[in-house]
């Protein structure tokens, strides 16, 4: 579904990936765990198309399309979705507003007829409750005044009404207590879990991965995937240190 | 009147960053012409208005001068777009415990100056004063806000606020704000703000990543941002116009 060939990219004038390779397939999730500076951040914002993160090499094929080719908006319609570490704040847009802009955009540009005022509100309603997030949160302006916690779970309820194929989820997990933690990582599986879905998780820690059961777990370290296995990993790499389990 | 002969330059402070090109050419008799508004005592009044003369007019002047009684409110929301030179000009002076409430925002590219410039006198105790005024420009455009608040000395219990928030679509573009407080009286409170800045990259970012293309991003973005001009509209429906009216001129040549 997604592969990843000896990409390599920059941020300014830093090279920060340096030939990462990685395949996922369809009904897979895999984990990405790595020290800080190893480059994960960095990987997402280049499958999500970020300004500033700059590819030099190799190559990522999305559903058999040239990912790197398609400009971010284009991106979230072919089905890839991308959980920020840190959400942003948008002043004066309702997540409302900005959701039902969002889904219709990519309905549009998948050739589908945009869903009415009332659809779009059952729907928001349906996620917003799988994800424990009170409706009139989603009536305020997007993430501004929200806790830690809250973000995180918008962005889920975010997923939960787009409906991505592939979703990398960046430290989704930080900020969350542990009831929140069992919330989101229940809403990834409810969300994601499918045959024709699969995840890229994005995190520092085992804790989340003990919700959202791991395929494969991979260690990034300078730029390149140095190990990979099964969720034993995980426990490895929490036991011992990456130092230890990657060197 | 001595002063319907004369020409305003841009040598003049409160004229400063105004068209002189237009300004040479001007009808003085237009020019200083002002309109006027009497609120009378507990009344209310309020006044929209669109300015769009069209890109190819040369431009216009609109001057407001406004006595509001005691305990009256006046309020004005003006949109200004169309026009090679575009100021409103308004004078308010209140009575004790009136209000003043104004909201202007300033849209267009090209080589275009749009301005407003206000004068409040806050010349008896207890009145009120809200300004929030917004600048989006591109091309070569420029927005000014000039504000002036005098307070007098016996004005006490003033509460007078000016806020002007800038956006510039491009490289080029540019934004005058010149707030001036006079204050004579010792109990008061007056606030303003400032800010030119660009549009939120952060937030298109975002928005991009959620599937939003970046045309309607950009809309919604400039929507929220002079959304607070017009906050105060009580009609929903005159508020959702001057939105709809203002935001339509991104749809031209807008960048």
């Amino acid at each position: 579904m997604l592969k990843i060939e000896n990409l390599h990219a920059n941020v300014g004038d830093t090279e920060i990936l340096k030939g990462l390779t990685l395949e996922v397939g369809a009904g897979e999730v895999h984990a990405i765990m790595g020290p800080n500076g190893a480059g994960k951040s960095t990987l997402s914002y280049i499958l999500g198309g970020r300004p500033g993160y700059e590819v030099t090499a190799g190559s990522v094929s999305f559903n058999g399309v040239d990912l790197l080719d398609l400009e971010p908006h284009e991106r979230a319609a072919a089905g890839l979705f991308l959980g920020f570490q840190y959400p942003v704040e948008i002043p004066g847009v309702s997540n409302v507003q900005f959701l039902r802009e969002a889904l219709n955009a990519q309905r549009a540009a998948r050739g589908e007829e945009p869903l009415s005022g009332g659809e779009f509100l059952k729907l928001a309603k349906e996620k917003a409750a799988l994800l424990k997030l009170d409706m009139e949160m989603l009536k305020r302006q997007v993430n501004v005044g929200f806790s830690g916690g809250e973000k995180k779970r918008a962005e889920m309820v975010q997923m939960g009404i787009l409906d991505p194929k592939f979703a990398v989820l960046d430290e989704t997990d930080s900020g969350l207590d542990i009831d929140a933690l069992r919330t989101v990582g229940d809403g990834i599986n409810a969300i994601m879990r499918a045959p024709d879905k699969a995840v890229l998780l994005i995190t520092h820690y085992q804790r989340l991965l003990d919700y959202v059961k791991p395929d494969k777990v991979h260690v990034l370290a300078n730029g390149r995937i140095v190990k990979t296995g099964g969720p034993e990993l995980a426990l490895q790499l929490e036991n011992e240190g990456y130092e230890a389990v990657a060197a | 009147m001595a002063e319907a002969a004369t020409l305003p330059t841009t040598r003049d402070e409160d004229w400063r960053y105004s068209d002189g090109e237009y300004l040479r050419h001007a009808d003085a008799a237009a020019i200083n012409h002002w309109r006027t508004i009497d609120v009378p005592a507990g009344e209310t009044r309020s006044e929209y208005q669109i300015h769009n003369s069209g890109d190819a007019a040369p431009g216009m002047v609109d001057r407001l001068r406004v006595h509001v009684g005691e305990g009256g409110r006046f309020e004005a929301f003006h949109m200004i777009a169309g026009g090679k030179f575009q100021r409103v000009e308004v004078e308010v002076t209140l009575g004790e415990g009136a209000h003043f409430e104004f909201g202007g925002v300033t849209i267009g590219g090209g080589d275009k100056v749009q301005e407003f410039v206000t004068r409040t006198i806050h010349a008896h105790p207890n009145a009120t004063s809200n300004q929030v005024v917004r600048a989006v420009q591109w091309g070569r455009a420029t927005g000014n806000f000039l504000g002036r608040i005098e307070v007098a000395r016996d004005a006490q219990k003033t509460d007078a606020a000016q806020n002007f928030r800038a956006i510039l679509l491009e490289k080029g573009a540019s934004a005058n704000t010149k707030p001036e407080l006079e204050i004579f009286a010792d109990d008061v409170l007056c606030a303003h703000g400032a800010a030119i800045g660009q549009l939120d990259e952060q937030a298109s970012y975002y928005m991009a990543a959620r599937g939003i293309p970046p045309q309607i991003a950009r809309k919604l973005l400039i929507q929220a941002f002079i959304g607070d001009a017009f906050e105060n509209i009580a009609d929903d429906d005159i508020r959702q116009k001057m939105l709809d009216d203002t935001l339509a001129e991104l749809d031209g040549d807008a960048v």
